[in-house]
């Protein structure tokens, strides 16, 4: 894996001065792509933290006689939705569960795929065996299909549309975390720590994941954009949040019926959704350029 | 060669079993009774006994598995609880419509895909480079259903040039009436392999280019043209690897496509077998989905091993 092990060279050679994750910052900092697609993205984060002390309206309520009213209405200026309730209001605080249900999951299975990568990784053998052939069953679905099928099989409900998509995104980091891993166990720097008697346990939380834990965060970090337009695609099929919590997909589903009344409008929370996630796929690809020390 | 192919050929044995578990087990982790459906809220017991005896469920797990894959192995999946029709029937006349969107989707995308990352690995970091790159990062950051929504607007209600949803009526056939209905779920889906193969492509090509042999054609007094013929000629095998994927990721992922423009295919069951929780056809669905993916693979990784003569392993 090209990727991964990349990175990993380096971190023998690095200058002194800064340490490594020192010059990988400084790196990312002078990249204008990066920077304002990490602006973006905080203003978002914030605004969705910072909801109820915006002065929004209120999310839940609507009135049947303000239905479906143009951009720039008086007192709504993104116009107000199929029920009536405030654009505005809604598209900030639909992400809260947006961003949550999109990124928990890569969360949840970072910690969990990179402890099992590693496992997998550092112990070579039967251990190894087991758990990347496991991993490998989950390999012959294909994501979307797996995510559906577990969320249709678990039932609709935020909490299980975040089991299912971490399920999903486990088996990958583990394939990378496992061949990370596979690439620092035999370096003289384990070796040393071996002949001086450190317990494999040892050497795993200390020596092996701090050097193998970057890679594998980088390699996260590029799926959140995956994960953001998937959680938002279950609730758009109904699987993921219930009405009327205010969320982008699903409120994607809800104004579909009113694209022929007024069609930009309706298109409006796929804006939220493309945004984050194109934000993360271009900061993923800066902060990879930046691990890449050899330019 | 002959080993090779022989290994890659068992090892697809105990994946098909697995996933076979897989599909089984999801269904029956599931919470609430298969029967919920189809059952009146007023059922006697003796007609629940009945009808649990007649779809099985009344066996232990294990035992339920094992019937349901070796009659999965002689072409039954059982009957859908909602319609009652064979499972089976039901999912191969979806398949064949989801088939025809999901390869028309990969050929747009892989010649869409080709195009931008030749030109952009050809013109590495001109404004070319630049503009196929943006296009590639839109196509695999765009959520897909959000842009099918997007093209209905803009073509079928502000231009009512192309219909929004449905797949025409009658049978498939090649003409205008059909064909109208394909294209823009079929360029929807093609966005996402075309930024895919775009940006694999692109890499490709950077690191033919630093190739020895590239010196050695320019040296030898050959065309910009011929060199850069070569470089297509030497990046085709990978980008076919990587196209065959991702026939299989949207043949599993139209769901969402589908939905958004009603098209009558695997998605369409899906959906209905989620939301009637009509468990056999659920299981079925899936079942048959990803083992077009595992076959799919399969011929991804023999046909790769036949066109490069390196993959030689034992």
């Amino acid at each position: 894996m090209a990727i991964a092990t990349e990175p990993l060279r380096e971190i023998a050679i690095v200058e002194k001065r800064r340490g490594y994750w020192g010059t990988v910052g400084r790196r990312l900092v002078r990249d204008p792509v990066s920077m304002i697609c990490a602006g973006i993205l905080l203003l978002i984060f914030l605004s969705a933290i910072f909801a109820p002390w915006l002065g929004l309206a209120d999310p839940f309520r609507g009135s049947m006689i303000t239905r479906l009213r143009p951009f720039g209405t008086e007192g709504h200026p993104l116009g107000t939705d199929e029920l009536g309730r405030d654009m505005l209001s809604r598209l900030i605080y639909g992400g809260r569960l947006s961003l949550l249900i999109g990124i928990l999951p890569v969360f949840n299975a970072f910690v969990i795929g990179t402890i099992l990568g590693v496992i997998a990784g550092y112990n070579g053998g039967w251990a190894n065996s087991a758990i990347m052939r496991t991993i490998d069953v989950f390999y012959a679905f294909p994501s979307v299909l797996l995510a559906i099928a577990i969320s249709g099989a678990l039932g609709a409900g935020v909490l299980n549309s975040i089991v299912s998509l971490t399920i999903v995104f486990i088996p990958p980091i583990a394939r990378v975390a496992e061949s990370v891993t596979t690439s620092v166990r035999n370096l003289d720097f384990v070796d040393a720590a071996r002949a001086s008697g450190a317990s494999a346990l040892t050497i795993m939380r200390v020596h092996v994941m701090g050097n193998v834990l970057g890679p594998i965060f980088v390699y996260a970090t590029s799926l959140i954009s995956v994960s953001m337009i998937l959680a938002a695609g279950l609730s758009f099929l109904g699987l993921g949040t219930r009405p009327p919590q205010p969320e982008w997909g699903l409120m994607l589903n809800t104004l579909r019926t009113a694209i022929y009344v007024d069609p930009w409008l309706a298109a409006l929370p796929g804006v939220m959704i493309f945004a984050v996630s194109i934000g993360f796929n271009l900061l993923s690809d800066g902060l990879r350029s930046a691990m890449d020390i050899r330019n | 060669m002959f080993v090779y192919l022989a290994k890659r050929l068992l090892y697809t044995i105990p994946i098909v079993f697995s996933v076979a578990l897989v599909c089984f087990m999801l269904v029956h982790l599931s919470p609430g009774d298969p029967l919920v459906s189809i059952l009146p809220a007023d059922a006697s017991a003796q007609l629940e006994a009945r009808l649990r005896e007649q779809y099985g469920f009344d066996r232990p797990l294990p035992v339920q598995f094992w019937i349901w894959i070796t009659n999965a192995l002689g072409g039954d999946l059982g009957n859908s609880i909602a319609n009652g029709r064979p499972v089976l029937s039901e999912v191969l006349n979806a398949v064949g419509n989801t088939l025809l969107l999901a390869c028309a989707a990969s050929i747009l995308g892989f010649a869409l895909g080709m195009f931008f990352g030749l030109v952009a690995g050809y013109f590495r970091d001109t404004w070319i480079d630049k503009l196929a790159t943006s296009i590639a990062i839109a196509g695999v950051s765009v959520p897909h259903y959000w842009l099918g929504m997007v093209l209905v607007i803009i073509f079928s209600v502000q231009l009512n040039w192309l219909p929004a949803v449905g797949a025409g009526s009658g049978s498939w056939t090649w003409t205008w009436a059909h064909v109208q209905y394909l294209i823009l779920p079929a360029v929807t889906m093609a966005v996402i392999p075309m930024g895919i193969v775009t940006r694999t492509v692109r890499a490709l090509v950077g690191d033919i280019l630093s190739n020895d042999f590239v010196d050695a054609l320019r040296a030898k007094g050959l065309g910009e043209r011929r060199v850069f013929a070569h470089v297509v000629k030497n990046a085709a095998p990978t980008a076919i690897a990587v196209m065959g994927l991702q026939l299989g990721y949207l043949l599993g992922g139209s769901i969402l496509i589908e939905t958004v423009f009603s098209w009558p295919g695997t998605g369409f069951l899906l959906n209905t077998a989620i939301f009637q929780r009509d468990l056999p056809l659920l299981q079925g669905t899936i079942l048959v989905l990803a083992l077009f993916f595992v076959f799919l693979n399969l011929a991804v990784d023999l046909l790769q091993a036949m066109i490069d003569p390196r993959i030689k392993r034992g």
